[in-house]
């Protein structure tokens, strides 16, 4: 569905189910009341809301609601990419404004990670609980990568595409009958608009939080980390796990970067355990 | 990491089983599929994980031919379905209904042709026919209910090479995505999706078989070609962009920005159409698959040979010999561009003599096998005015861009030189007639 969120329409996948939040643009009530606890799902940089489809689906039709935006400047969104982690925390926000929930589940990868890390920081009484999948702080890109996003985006991709998938998954054997993940993956990225790429990886490496400040953050939390990530690897999984208090972590076996494509049942396992029990 | 072509031909999609450890691919012939409980069943049937439940709709042997194929084309996934024929029905049908439009090249497999002119218009999709090397003809045959250009990668039976930057170019300008039959070049000597196609089908029964002992077919989807698009795309592709209520309402292009069409393909054309294939034929797909770049190179090989055999008899018992990779064929210089590793093993040549010649030159031949196939590992041969076309008058013939005498041939991999004594055997007798 499109939703207008600070002036700019965003479109939001909705899980496959129409979503029991009626979001309209011209909201003035207060915050409505919602029956079904809400999931937000936040992709990863030059990526779109399909990368959740199976993990979104299931919750969808297991009495949540779940709403899976195109950040601004990605997929069906219109606007430009927003340049920081802060300020896609702030847009986040902005859309439990605009269909007028107050407290929601982020579960977020890569990028969307360090952006639902962010949001539980800044604003503990909206976020009731976080999931960060393929994460790291601070979540450092190479300098060939990043320059190659600005200066040669088909180069990066294919960079982007040798380091997110495990040596498994390079050669295939998708959970999902006759899709081959590799190129899945480098036609979604070639659909994003030129320039994206650059900002969002930007995004993610000069993104700064203050270790200590974590130690605040008081809204259950989980880690789930591949196995054989090359781009945010366990051990950084573990050494986040460690500066907030009482999170969790799940470690996948045979999966890269690109869990919830690599390992989809092994995510969508933890998410429920984690969510939905 | 990202492994190159040939290796993929032996790998892509396939990991050891993880029970046994069988470095081969099994063959998972079983109708369906044992659910682990109630909640597995029901997120399998709601797409909400992965798997498979009954084989018409998916297959794990089926799956590595898909995936593999896929990889190999750099598309982002496949459906491998009975033939050639049920690819493109599936490709076709997926993306139109009754009151869809199809601008073709008119250089087509007989088959192609007959679907297209014949058996589709009864159910309401029609096709105009235009010269593939026409592009103003590809453009002043498009209506509004257009949905589809489709040719072949190299035309039947001279051999012309589709220009698929041009004519995807012209498509995409008006919201219309290009579909081609691969079956001739397969992607070791072309990979359309580079330059700008955005569909894909074989008949694997060819050379990606390559052993002339199963029926298959295959389409794949490079994933580019926005459905959902918001300009001249805009409201073409309902059966994608749109609810089906046929499958809950889904919208395929929200559930995936870039597999939407393989999504409602396989939900609704398989499941509906159900012209599945048997995983023991995947299996042998696969088995051929997997020498794909060694046979293919051969087979260009050998065909380089005989080109330059036939070519030195022109004038004498050879009146033409026609290929993309000579000189004198109209599209050399785009074969140069799009098919650098050479074009193709199948092709024609007219015999000075007419019908007669024809068939004193096929009943010598030794090592040649006289039936209606190509792309087999062994060589083949076909004399169209006493077969295919035997009903057609001279004339007739000609205007269909066929000579009466000529001969069709598909160089398999056995050592050229045998070939060539065959042929010299076969132009002998045609030269008695």
């Amino acid at each position: 569905m499109e939703i207008n969120v600070r002036g700019q329409q965003a479109y939001v996948y909705t899980g496959g189910k129409k979503t029991a939040i009626a979001a309209t643009t011209e909201t003035t009530a207060g915050p409505r009341v919602d029956h079904q606890p809400l999931v937000i799902f936040i992709h990863g940089a030059q990526q779109d809301h399909s990368c959740w489809g199976l993990q979104s689906r299931w919750f969808a039709h297991h009495g949540f609601s779940v709403l899976v935006p195109d950040l601004p400047g990605h997929g069906r969104s219109g606007g430009e990419p927003l340049l920081s982690v802060e300020a896609l925390a702030e847009w986040i926000v902005a859309l439990l404004d605009a269909v007028g929930v107050d407290r929601a589940t982020l579960v977020g990868h890569s990028m969307g990670s360090l952006v639902a890390l962010e949001a539980t920081a800044r604003y503990p009484e909206r976020i009731s609980r976080a999931v960060l999948i393929g994460s790291s702080l601070p979540m450092l890109v190479s300098p060939a990568l990043l320059d190659a996003t600005r200066d040669n985006e088909a180069q990066a991709m294919a960079m982007i595409n040798a380091f997110s998938y495990s040596a498994c998954s390079q050669i295939g054997g998708n959970t999902v009958p006759g899709l081959w993940l590799l190129g899945m993956n480098k036609r979604l990225m070639e659909r994003q608009k030129k320039g994206v790429f650059h900002v969002d990886m930007n995004a993610c490496n000069a993104y700064v939080r203050a270790p200590e400040s974590l130690a605040g953050i008081a809204a259950p939390l989980l880690i789930i980390a591949g196995q054989q990530d090359r781009m945010t690897s366990p051990k950084a999984a573990k050494a986040l796990l460690a500066l907030i208090p009482g999170a969790r972590l799940v470690a996948v076996e045979g999966s890269g970067h690109a869990l919830m494509a690599e390992r989809p049942d092994a995510v969508l396992d933890a998410l429920r355990d984690f969510i939905a029990r | 990491m990202s492994y190159k072509f040939d290796t993929l031909s032996l790998h892509a999609g396939q990991v050891p089983d993880s029970q046994y450890g069988a470095r081969a691919q099994p063959i998972y012939l079983t109708s369906s599929f044992v659910f682990k409980d109630a909640e597995q069943a029901a997120s399998l049937f709601n797409m909400e994980r992965g798997g498979h439940v009954y084989s018409r709709i998916s297959n794990p042997t089926n799956a590595v031919l898909e995936e593999r194929i896929a990889a190999l084309e750099g598309g982002v996934g496949g459906i491998a379905v009975a033939s050639g024929q049920a690819a493109m029905h599936l490709a076709i049908t997926t993306l139109m209904g009754a009151g869809g439009h199809i601008v073709a090249s008119r250089s087509l497999y007989g088959g192609s042709h007959n679907l297209l002119e014949y058996t589709l218009p009864r159910f309401g999709i029609t096709t105009t026919f235009v010269d593939p090397r026409d592009i103003d003809a590809w453009q002043a045959a498009i209506r509004p209910e257009t949905r589809l250009f489709f040719g072949e990668t190299l035309g039947n039976p001279g051999l012309d090479v589709l220009d698929i930057p041009k004519v995807s170019a012209l498509a995409h300008e008006h919201g219309l995505p290009l579909l081609v039959d691969s079956t001739f070049t397969t992607p070791y000597l072309l990979k359309p999706f580079d330059h700008g196609a955005d569909l894909v089908f074989h008949s694997a029964t060819k050379f990606l078989s390559g052993h002339g002992t199963v029926i298959g077919g295959v389409v794949v989807d490079s994933g580019a070609f926005d459905w959902a698009g918001s300009g001249k795309n805009a409201g073409k592709f309902p059966t994608l962009a749109e609810p089906y209520a046929g499958f809950h309402d889904m919208v395929f292009s929200e559930e995936s920005t870039v597999a939407a069409f393989l999504l409602r393909a396989r939900r609704e054309g398989l499941r509906d159409f159900g012209a599945c294939l048997s995983p023991l034929s995947a299996f042998q797909l696969l088995q051929g698959l997997e020498t794909l770049p060694l046979r293919m190179a051969r087979h260009i090989d050998n065909t380089r040979q005989v080109l330059a055999h036939l070519s030195g008899l022109v004038g004498g018992t050879v009146e033409a010999v026609v290929h993309p990779d000579l000189p004198d064929h109209p599209d050399h210089a785009l074969a140069q561009k799009l098919l650098p590793r050479g074009s193709s093993s199948v092709f024609t040549f007219n015999l000075n003599g007419g019908r007669a010649a024809g068939r004193k030159f096929i009943e010598a031949l030794k090592v040649f096998s006289h039936l209606a196939n190509v792309g087999d590992a062994k060589s083949l041969v076909i004399h169209p005015a006493s077969t295919t076309h035997f009903r057609m008058a001279d004339e007739a013939l000609v205007a269909a861009g066929i000579h009466p005498g000529t001969i069709r041939l598909s160089i398999g991999l056995e050592d050229p030189d045998d070939l060539i004594e065959d042929l010299n055997r076969g132009l002998a007798a045609a030269a008695r007639a």
